[in-house]
């Protein structure tokens, strides 16, 4: 028999005989993918070169410098027309940053607590929920945004006739006006106070944890830490003679002068961003505390925990392990759905570098690949922050 | 031998086993219990039952007016509208529907996209409901529909050819929809099976592409491929924009659907690979045969919701100029007639959106139910 098959191979020739062998064909087939990858790459590139030359254009990021000549309603630092695309830039990245970090904040309490009233007993409350997240989760988030701004701008009054909660917020047309935090000199002592406060409760934790594993002795972990990161930057604060003013807005003849406007083009946004998300959230939420045993609840309360502990140190941590894998990409996904603030002119990356700059300096290739390499650094950042955090919580099995 | 039961409930004596059910004691069931358990069982529950209540109330009296009673239906303009009733102005859906369902499509074509939309039903039914009529036969028709439906759309051959400019309203969102998920489908098994591949080359050059896709938003890679993608093509060469939307939608939905399926995939357990390679089965025989069957099914409910979240991103094409469902609603709002109605024009393309979705999410349950073979819990 073996006579027979060599033969064949034989007649099949060196080049058969190495396609049959398996270790042999999977060497050849990952050369011809690199080759063929290789060739794509070298056209697109020689493709690219081709035509920037032909209509004159180079490949260079020196526009960067030169004045944006457009202006910017959301701007967290200072900015005017006069200012380099750099810095149009930059803005762009802080406006996205902050929708993102107040979308994230907002969407998860919002996403716990109707994952929550999912859950209750309560039917009626129960199903008014479920109707709301079918029906948010169903529609596209760009409509959201879009209808949001919609009402924002067509029902709520002209500044004229703001809405005015307190003298300190005003609610119109034009945007949600909060009081401008002014920061005095010694501020930044209440600052390092905080950060202070915040190590310092790590450390205190990490070792009452210690105390714990040794002795069995518990330490108010969580009063030790209120008071530490909140106590103590309180009382810097007020020993330094609260060097921090708010000034809220106040209600001129056509507009609202002073204060720090929220404009429509960001609440709509936030808000949008932050329901859509929401729903998703509260799903997640729902299915992660279903998915723990409740033979858990049971043997918990066998073993005479209350209610409260039974929920903090048996249900929440076992429910996270399922919860945030995908409550890591439903932040990711926040993050990117941010690009979509161009569709009502708020201006994050997506509108400044790759929207404004783009069309004003006729430079794609730059911009775009300014705009690719910044969405993607932030995603590669946020996941490996759940990541890290992800594999902390995660079942340590022996 | 039969006892009497009326003459046993007299006399009150029954032979063993013969005592007829007796209602349950008062208080334990019926709505008034029912209510007691769900609504009332405790004074937060209450409290939150009454606030729910209200809310219902809140939304019938005012959204129900606005949306139904005070509304009008009738009117040629915002003013007509505002003049006649309070509530929502239904006239700008009314005198824009068409608008929003062909886009700019010449009307006396029109006709091609009513027929075409009936046949992607006949070509669906086959694919979708496995007790279709006479399903083996209809395949044949599903697999010739794209090029069928290319023909009836763009025209020539007889027909009228018609400009891609000329697309708009829900038969953009459809075109672009459906094209997406059937080709991303194929496209992200073949990335999937790549990234978990034995082959170092081929498994970095799969993650490296999913992950870029994944790691930027879509309305990035649109705006690529409306201002940049020519710079790639050798010069002379001129893609169509919608074809280019076409194949950064379904590149990207490609990428999450690898991701989907490669969970499917690592879910199975190892032995599933070792007795098919025991058999002797070749690597794509394996896979058809034995690996992609089960893993697919396991991730029934992720590629369902990629698909529902493709169809959904259908709206973004509008960033870049092309007027779907929602862009033309959109650009109707710019019209002075109906300027200020963004409510009422949204709420609409909400509708449209809410319904397709729905049906997909339910065929997902009904799909995920029918393939359930493993022993239920």
């Amino acid at each position: 028999m073996s006579t027979v098959a060599l033969s064949t191979d034989d007649q099949g020739g060196s080049l058969l005989r190495l396609w049959r062998n398996k270790e042999s064909r999977s060497v050849i087939i990952q050369i011809i993918t690199i080759a063929i990858l290789f060739a794509f790459l070298a056209f697109i590139v020689n493709n690219a070169a081709t035509n920037l030359e032909k209509i004159g254009k180079g490949y260079s990021f020196d526009f960067l410098d030169e004045a944006a000549n457009y202006d910017i309603s959301q701007r967290p630092i200072e900015y005017d027309s006069q200012s380099s695309h750099w810095r149009a830039m930059f803005v762009g990245i802080l406006n996205t940053l902050m929708v993102a970090v107040f979308g994230i904040v907002l969407a998860t309490i919002l996403g716990f607590f109707m994952g929550v009233i999912r859950l209750s007993p309560n039917w009626i409350a129960s199903r008014i929920v479920y109707c709301v997240i079918e029906f948010v989760r169903n529609v596209p988030v760009l409509l959201h945004i879009l209808l949001i701004h919609g009402i924002v701008v067509n029902v709520l009054p002209h500044p004229k006739n703001a809405i005015n909660i307190a003298d300190t917020f005003f609610l119109s047309n034009r945007g949600f006006y909060i009081p401008d935090p002014v920061v005095g000199d010694l501020f930044f002592l209440t600052i390092i106070a905080f950060f202070t406060g915040i190590a310092g409760a790590v450390y205190y934790s990490k070792r009452a944890k210690k105390l714990q594993d040794a002795t069995g002795q518990q330490s108010p972990v969580l009063y030790a830490s209120l008071g530490l990161i909140l106590g103590l930057p309180i009382i810097v604060f007020l020993v330094t003679g609260m060097p921090l003013e708010w000034v809220a807005a106040t209600q001129g003849t056509f507009n609202l002068k002073g204060g720090l406007p929220l404009r429509p083009e960001f609440m709509s946004l936030w808000l949008a961003l932050s329901i859509y998300t929401a729903c998703f959230i509260a799903e997640i939420v729902r299915a992660g505390i279903q998915a723990v045993n409740y033979g858990q609840t049971e043997a918990s309360y066998a073993l005479g925990l209350p209610r409260g502990r039974t929920m903090n140190l048996v249900i929440i941590p076992q429910a996270l392990r399922v919860i945030i894998p995908p409550l890591n990409s439903q932040y990711l996904n926040l993050t990117k759905n941010s690009s979509l603030a161009i569709a009502v002119g708020y201006m994050d990356i997506v509108g400044t570098i790759g929207g404004v700059s783009l069309n004003q300096t006729g430079r794609e290739m730059e911009c775009m690949t300014i705009v690719l390499v910044l969405y993607l650094s932030m995603s590669l950042i946020i996941s490996s922050i759940m990541n890290w955090y992800n594999k902390r919580i995660k079942l340590v099995e022996r | 031998m039969t006892i009497n039961t009326d003459t046993a409930l007299e006399t009150g004596k029954f032979a063993p086993g013969t005592h007829p059910s007796l209602p349950p004691p008062p208080g334990t069931s019926g709505p008034a219990r029912w209510m007691k358990d769900n609504l009332f069982s405790s004074v937060s529950n209450t409290i939150l039952t009454i606030v729910s209540v209200y809310v219902i109330y809140l939304v019938i009296s005012k959204a129900g007016a606005w949306l139904f009673w005070d509304a009008v239906v009738n009117a040629d303009s915002r003013e007509g509208c505002r003049a006649v009733g309070t509530g929502a102005c239904w006239a700008i859906v009314v005198a824009n529907f068409n608008k929003s369902i062909y886009g700019f499509y010449p009307e006396a074509e029109r006709w091609r996209l009513n027929l075409d939309f009936i046949l992607l039903f006949v070509a669906l039914g086959p694919i979708l409901f496995d007790k279709f009529p006479a399903r083996k036969n209809m395949l044949w028709f599903s697999v010739a529909y794209p090029f069928l439906s290319i023909w009836l759309i763009l025209g020539g051959w007889g027909l009228e050819p018609v400009d891609t400019a000329l697309f708009g309203g829900v038969m953009l969102t459809l075109i672009i929809g459906v094209t997406g998920i059937s080709f991303s489908l194929p496209l992200g098994i073949l990335l999937a099976l790549g990234r978990y591949s034995n082959l170092p080359v081929m498994r970095m050059v799969c993650t490296m592409f999913i992950e870029f896709i994944r790691g930027v938003p879509l309305i990035a890679l649109l705006f690529v491929a409306s201002t940049m993608l020519n710079y790639f093509l050798p010069p002379g060469v001129e893609f169509d924009l919608l074809l280019r939307v076409l194949i950064m939608v379904t590149l990207f939905s490609a990428a999450y659907l690898a991701e989907v399926i490669r969970g499917g995939l690592q879910s199975l357990p190892k032995g599933q690979f070792e007795a098919a390679d025991a058999m002797g089965l070749k690597y794509w025989q394996a896979m058809r045969l034995i690996v992609l069957p089960q893993a697919l099914k396991v991730s029934i409910p992720g590629i369902v919701n990629t698909f529902i979240g493709l169809y959904k991103d259908t709206t973004l094409v509008l960033i870049i100029g092309l007027l779907d469902v929602l862009g033309i609603m959109k650009s109707t709002l710019a019209n002075p007639a109906w300027n200020g109605l963004a409510e009422e024009a949204y709420l609409y393309t909400a509708v449209f959106f809410f319904i397709s979705c729905f049906a997909m999410s339910r065929y997902s349950l009904y799909l995920e139910n029918k393939l359930h073979t493993g022993h239920k819990r």
